[in-house]
């Protein structure tokens, strides 16, 4: 297990470099240029360069990725070209609205999908199944952007039950801050859960069908046992890899559910330097998702060790 | 004979396990599925039983059925009583208390039948966290003690141990302890050792009836194999496409089979008693019907060498054999309209 662990430490380094490179270049890639869209109506030659020099653009690329990355490594992430603030602490008050935003959506999807999707399989060919799997259809179909729209036209702007946008820090309220959050969250979880609810039903139907539950079966079990305690903790090694596979989209669902309900978030951060060609925005943003990935992932392949013992034996064996 | 006969007393005591009349339909996507008919069967206390016949012949359908293990498409007619409880149509609850501590079942594939992701220790103590009310730290203790009466050495160890980390024999002798966990007065054994080594089977085998002998456990023993049968079953009842067609004590089948389908089986096949090793059914040449509904007719006339017109045009009843010599302990029953009477046995050559 140690092995491995250190194995996957090692990988997720090397991702990240490779991701701090490609962010890098990609970048630079982008149409326009930051100097002027900086300069404003001073477009004077002499303004163009002292501006590319204050913010080191005048630098060969390998000097700028150099410093760069020392700076990244000691926590110095540059200076938002747009907003003359420090990027990292631009990322402090942006990163934990998404955080936040994004657990809670993850709480609910797995909530909702799984509950759901076990009703469908043990209640199947009822009405139960069909209800479960007509609304799964429907939080695949329906984009999210869409239906945040339509919950802020019903439950905020037309009966006031929550806020249409804006964000209270959980320091500050507890209570607000659910209030201003359950909607995003529910809006951004719809996707994940229905397809949490179709990974789930499937997957428990086939354990419904194994060799082992029908031995729970025959010892006489109650159906929550035979259910919970042996069908479903199988099925679920199956939902963790999915899950994990679709938390990259929940990201960029983030970025979009975060603009239309005003959330101060990463989302929104992301987007307004992408229109302001604040490089040093882009690539702190950047950098965070990719390295969220990362952790991710590595989330997911230590939940599943908890899940399947089976995966234990092999992380120690290689 | 290893295969001690129970007590006379026992045999003579009300059955716990009394199966009238039992059918089995399967409603399935291309039409019903007849694989039980009008099968009876009785099991004394402390008695084996073994079922034999091909694969397919509605073995594990019927063994299934005790314990309203089938799944939904399955519909059950007749009476199963378990120590006079009927179980046929009984409520969930009743079935659930009855399963696992009044009968109880060991399945052929043993890794399959464990759950992969519970230690055996947990799966074990299960069942009498269920049945005996235990909490789970007695009901652990209870589980160390049923791995070794089964044969698990370091069974402290093994408990914390998963499926995968065990052999099949370990695996099939775990599922044996789960079984036997809460003295069931019925074991069914379906193809206990059909996955399993010659030299682990025999092992199985020696543990089912220790139980037996130490328990009073009645068992049913499914299989393929006239070695296991030879080995520890004191009758034997053959099925041939869902219904019963002759039913014997071992010794007794072995030498004077009445039906043409038990004769074809046990050409080549061991002697009672010799620890004889892994004996599959002698080859028949053809198939067992998937039977829509059961014929008025022998299922087994279009493959029976004795086979003639009223074979074709009324199902034989199940009557006592036409036998000059003496039945011995266990009543001899075949249903057949040209049963063998007093030859003895076929040789493969004479069969072939
Ligand atoms: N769930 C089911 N749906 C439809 N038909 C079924 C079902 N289960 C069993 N059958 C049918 O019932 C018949 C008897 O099957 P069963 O499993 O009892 O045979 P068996 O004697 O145990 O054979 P084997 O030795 O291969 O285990 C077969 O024809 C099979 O196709
Ligand atoms: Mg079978």
């Amino acid at each position: 297990m140690r092995g491995y662990l250190l194995r996957r430490a090692w990988q997720s380094l090397l991702t990240l470099v490779l991701a701090t490179v490609v962010v890098f270049l990609g970048v630079r890639a982008l149409p326009g240029d930051p100097a002027l869209a900086l300069a404003g109506e001073d477009r004077t030659p002499e303004a163009l360069a002292a501006i590319r020099r204050e913010y080191g653009l005048d630098q060969s690329l390998p000097v700028q990725f150099w410093r760069f990355l020392t700076n990244a490594l000691q926590g110095d992430l540059g200076t938002s070209i747009r907003t003359g603030q420090p990027v990292s602490s631009m990322l402090r008050t942006a990163l934990p609205v998404t955080l936040e935003l994004s657990l809670l959506a993850i709480a609910i999807a797995v909530v909702l999908g799984v509950g759901a999707g076990v009703v469908a399989a043990v209640r199947r060919g009822r009405p139960a199944e069909w209800v479960a799997n007509a609304l799964a259809l429907l939080g695949l179909s329906v984009p999210h952007f869409w239906l945040g729209l339509v919950a802020i036209l019903y439950l905020s702007v037309a009966t006031g039950l929550f806020p249409a946008s804006g964000f209270v820090p959980v320091s500050e309220s507890v209570a607000q801050n659910l209030h201003h959050l359950v909607l995003p969250a529910v809006i951004l979880g719809t996707g994940l859960s229905a397809v949490i609810m179709r990974q789930t039903r499937s997957s428990m139907l086939d354990a419904l069908s194994t060799d082992f539950v029908r031995t729970a079966e025959a010892k006489g079990l109650r159906p929550r046992a035979v259910i919970g305690r042996h069908a479903l903790r199988n099925s679920l090694i199956v939902v963790v890899t999915i899950v994990g596979l679709q938390l990259g989209g929940l990201i960029s669902g983030a970025v979009v559910t975060e603009q239309i309900f005003g959330l101060p978030g990463f989302g929104k951060l992301t987007i307004d330097a992408v229109f302001q060609r604040d490089y040093p925005v882009i690539q702190a943003v950047v950098l965070v998702t990719a390295s969220s990935y990362i952790v991710i992932n590595f989330a997911v392949d230590l939940l599943y060790s908890i899940i399947d013992p089976r995966v234990r034996v092999t992380g120690d064996a290689s | 004979m290893t295969a001690t006969a129970p007590p006379e007393s026992l045999v003579d005591a009300p059955p716990v396990l009394d199966v009238r009349d039992l059918s089995v339909t399967f409603r399935t996507e291309t039409g019903s599925v007849s694989a039980v008919d009008g099968v009876n069967l009785s099991l004394a206390p402390g008695e084996i039983v073994g079922i034999v016949g091909e694969s397919g012949c509605g073995k594990s359908v019927t063994a299934m059925s005790l314990a309203g293990l089938l799944p939904r498409s399955a519909r059950i007619d007749g009476s199963v009583r378990l120590q006079g409880q009927e179980l046929v149509g009984a409520r969930p609850s009743t079935l659930r208390a009855a399963r696992g501590r009044d009968i109880a079942y060991i399945f052929q594939e043993p890794m399959s039948s464990l759950n992969p992701v519970l230690t055996v220790g947990r799966q074990v103590a299960e069942v009498l966290q269920v049945h005996e009310r235990l909490s789970r730290r007695e009901a652990l203790e209870r589980a160390v003690e049923l791995l070794a009466l089964v044969g698990i050495p370091s069974a402290r160890e093994r408990v914390k141990h998963y499926p995968h980390q065990l052999s099949g024999g370990m695996r099939q002798r775990v599922m044996i302890a789960m079984a036997v966990a809460c003295s069931p007065k019925v074991l069914i054994a379906d193809e206990p050792t059909t996955a399993l080594d010659v030299t682990v089977q025999a092992g199985i085998l020696d543990v089912l009836r220790d139980l037996r002998d130490r328990f009073g456990t009645s068992i049913l023993v499914i299989t393929h194999d006239l070695g296991v049968i030879a080995d520890i079953a004191d009758r034997v009842v053959v099925m041939y496409a869902g219904r019963i067609v002759e039913r014997a004590g071992v010794q007794r089948l072995f030498d004077r089979p009445q039906h043409h389908y038990a004769a074809g089986l046990l050409s080549a096949s061991p002697t009672p008693g010799r620890h004889a090793g892994t004996h599959r059914l002698q080859e028949i040449p053809g198939l067992v019907p998937v039977l829509e509904a059961q014929p008025d007719a022998c299922t087994f006339a279009d493959r029976c060498p004795a086979a003639t017109a009223r074979c074709s045009s009324a199902a034989p009843p199940l009557e006592p054999a036409p036998l000059a010599a003496d039945v011995g302990d266990h009543p001899h029953e075949v249903a057949c309209w040209h049963p063998r009477g007093d030859r003895p046995r076929p040789t493969v050559e004479e069969h072939a």
